[in-house]
């Protein structure tokens, strides 16, 4: 008998202290949106935890829509997506919103295609032939004729896009209806839209599964994704008429080339961005945060984190694949943070 | 039934805590039907009932039609039981009649092991190992020769409706065949020996039982493996290629209603593109449903006219 009360002194004595200490929890954060992100986020806030120990971050990446969603519900603190919110869905905001801009991603267009080595030549017409099934083999003369050091296989194409509705898809929309006329008329942009051909993959894994095991096909990924599976990415024609290759420090050059004409809001598209290296099929993605913020520790912990990322946690991106953000934009998203306030005092 | 008066409360108690537990399955069941309705209603103002014979899904546009998910979730599902059901019942007959004992035990804990398998994983086992020998060994020879046949026409991909079919029919074995073997456990020996004794072969006094006293329950085993068939996700969408078309060539891809749901509910944006996607789900709901109000009447009949025949 007296072993049990001991062993219930014990546990008093535990709950006594968790619940000493839960007092003392650290400020916790909750955000949720893009998926895309998740794996920088998820770095982010481990590194700046371990160094902020009175922070910590609840992080649900359930995809734009539902990050959308919940800010605009108020159930989080922050939201993120990958594509901006629209003016419509602005206005059901209770408050103004602020887009903070934390990385850059690029799409590739992947292929699997025997003896084809890797850096096919694309330009913005072929690669949206292939896509609204006007290009149907891979010897089209349309391919060949750019490609003329690589003997194309008469093979047919087989295209794969994403199945679940997707950043990914809608900036690879975004970009085919920028700059191809037909595509906006006939199909549009969005994170799911009415493929005229193809097969649907679910996820960045989907897509790369049909690639990989289906010859002749093409789709498209995010780049990390791709460089990570060593999957074969054909080069682009961008706006100044120059083939570039997908890499970091192109998606990176986009931003650069839109640097100047960016809105105050970031609300910015970078498909066919300027610039002699931009990669054309890039975009930004963003942390929702509302300018007036209804808690002042929160609110303060949310600036300082955002501060904090714009700055040492871009030297992290590199190494999990994602394209830092340029220095004239991290400028300018600095002035950014300036604005966001607690009953009208900056929390900055 | 009747209730004594007086009698103990424990027991009034535990009869009216079971009462509100079968009570609350019912009221969960109505709540979530009345929820789907609810949340669908922007849909079938927008659309009404040309939702169900609409073949175009254009989340750009916001216009919507269900028809070749309902096809897709129908077609691979009765073609996994197509697959399926001769199959597990072969293999039950087997394991039951004939097996050696040493047999039995692993072979029948294996089968069934394949319902502890995680659906994700039999979708992987799909896109890598299913797909491509489909496709290479069956598709792309049968396409080639009797391409003329609708139902065969390329041209061939992998990821399709006959893809889903099978994988889903191996979903769906291990169900069938061990409730196939109760069934055919619940024959009373004496009956079988009787056909033996009467100088009928095993052949003969398998049909004879089968065909006497198992049918019911082996339909009542399809019934069971139709159920999960219609309602599964991860695996179907997977494989089945997710292309909104309702094409009759099994070589072609399709959509299922359950895979359309779990691909695009979550970045769905727009009150008629979300409603749309409960709508389908509603469908579904009310299509398992009346699949089982179906099944449970043609149960009865059957049983009725079994126990008339023996």
């Amino acid at each position: 008998m007296k072993k049990i009360y001991g062993v219930l002194a014990g546990v008093l004595a535990m709950l006594a202290v968790a619940s000493f200490a839960s007092a003392a929890d650290p400020l916790t954060i909750n955000g949720a949106g893009a998926t895309f992100p998740y794996p920088l986020y998820s770095k982010w806030f481990y590194e700046y935890s371990n160094a902020n120990p009175g922070v910590r971050f609840n992080y649900q990446s359930i995809g734009s829509g539902g990050g959308i969603k919940q800010i605009t519900a108020g159930t989080v603190n922050f939201g993120a997506t990958d594509a901006p919110m629209t003016e419509e869905g602005m206005k059901k905001l209770p408050g103004a919103i602020l887009h903070i801009p934390t990385a850059l991603g690029a799409v590739v267009p992947v292929y699997n295609l025997d003896g084809v080595p890797a850096g096919l030549k694309f330009t913005p017409d072929v690669l949206a032939g292939i896509y609204l099934g006007k290009i149907t083999r891979w010897n089209d003369p349309k391919i060949a004729e750019l490609n003329k050091t690589v003997t194309m296989p008469n093979a047919d194409i087989v295209v794969a896009h994403r199945s679940d509705g997707s950043g990914t898809t809608d900036i690879f929309t975004n970009y085919l209806t920028t700059v191809n006329t037909e595509w906006r008329a006939k199909v549009g942009r969005g994170p799911s839209v009415n493929w005229p051909v193809g097969i649907g993959g679910k996820g960045n894994e989907g897509v790369a599964g049909v690639v990989k095991q289906t010859p002749g096909a093409i789709g498209y990924v995010e780049l990390a994704y791709a460089k990570q599976n060593k999957m074969k990415v054909g080069s682009l024609r961008n706006k100044e008429g120059l083939f570039v290759a997908p890499t970091l420090e192109a998606t990176s050059a986009a931003a650069a080339g839109m640097a100047k004409s960016m809105p105050d809001d970031f609300r910015v598209s970078l498909v066919d961005a300027p610039g002699k290296e931009s990669w054309p099929i890039s975009g930004l993605t963003w942390i929702l945060v509302y300018k007036d913020q209804k808690d002042e520790a929160r609110g303060k912990a949310i600036v300082q984190f955002l501060k904090w990322a714009i700055r040492d946690g871009q030297k992290m991106e590199a190494a999990l694949d994602y394209a830092a953000l340029p220095k004239p934009v991290v400028e300018k998203v600095d002035v950014a943070l300036k604005q966001i306030s607690f009953k009208g005092k900056s929390l900055y | 039934m009747a209730r004594k008066t007086g009698g103990n409360i424990k027991d009034l108690l535990f009869e009216r805590a079971t009462g509100a537990f079968a009570f609350l399955v019912l009221f969960l069941a109505v709540l979530l039907f009345a929820v789907l309705l609810r949340e669908s209603i922007p849909a079938l103002r927008k659309f009404g009932a040309s939702f169900l014979v609409t073949g175009t899904w254009d989340p750009v546009l916001e216009k919507f039609g269900a028809l070749p998910f309902i096809y897709g979730t129908l077609v691979s599902s009765f073609l996994a039981i197509l697959i399926a059901v001769p199959l597990s019942v072969g293999a039950a007959i087997f394991i039951n009649e004939f097996a050696p004992p040493w047999m039995k035990t692993p072979v029948s804990f294996l089968a069934e092991l394949l319902a502890a398998i995680p659906s994700v994983i039999y979708g992987l086992w799909g896109i890598f190992v299913l797909v491509p020998v489909l496709r290479d060994v069956l598709m792309k020879p049968v396409t080639k020769y009797l391409g003329w046949i609708p139902l065969f026409k390329g041209p061939v991909y992998g990821p399709s409706m006959l893809a889903a079919g099978v994988l889903l029919s191996i979903m769906i074995i291990p169900f069938i065949l061990s409730v196939s073997r109760e069934v055919l456990a619940t024959v009373p020996q004496r009956q079988k020996e009787a056909v033996l004794s009467l100088g009928g072969t095993r052949w003969e006094m398998l049909r004879i039982v089968i065909g006497q006293h198992c049918i019911p329950g082996i339909f009542g085993a399809t019934i069971l493996g139709l159920g999960r068939a219609l309602g599964e996700t991860m695996a179907v969408t997977m494989v089945i290629g997710n292309r909104p078309e309702a094409i009759l060539s099994l070589f072609q891809p399709g959509y299922s209603m359950a895979a359309v749901i779990a691909n695009e509910f979550t970045e769905a944006v727009g009150d008629v593109y979300l409603s749309s996607l409960v709508l389908i789900g509603l469908i579904l709901f009310a299509m398992t449903l009346a699949v089982n109000l179906a099944a449970k009447w043609i149960l009865t009949k059957m049983v009725a006219r079994a126990s008339r025949g023996i």
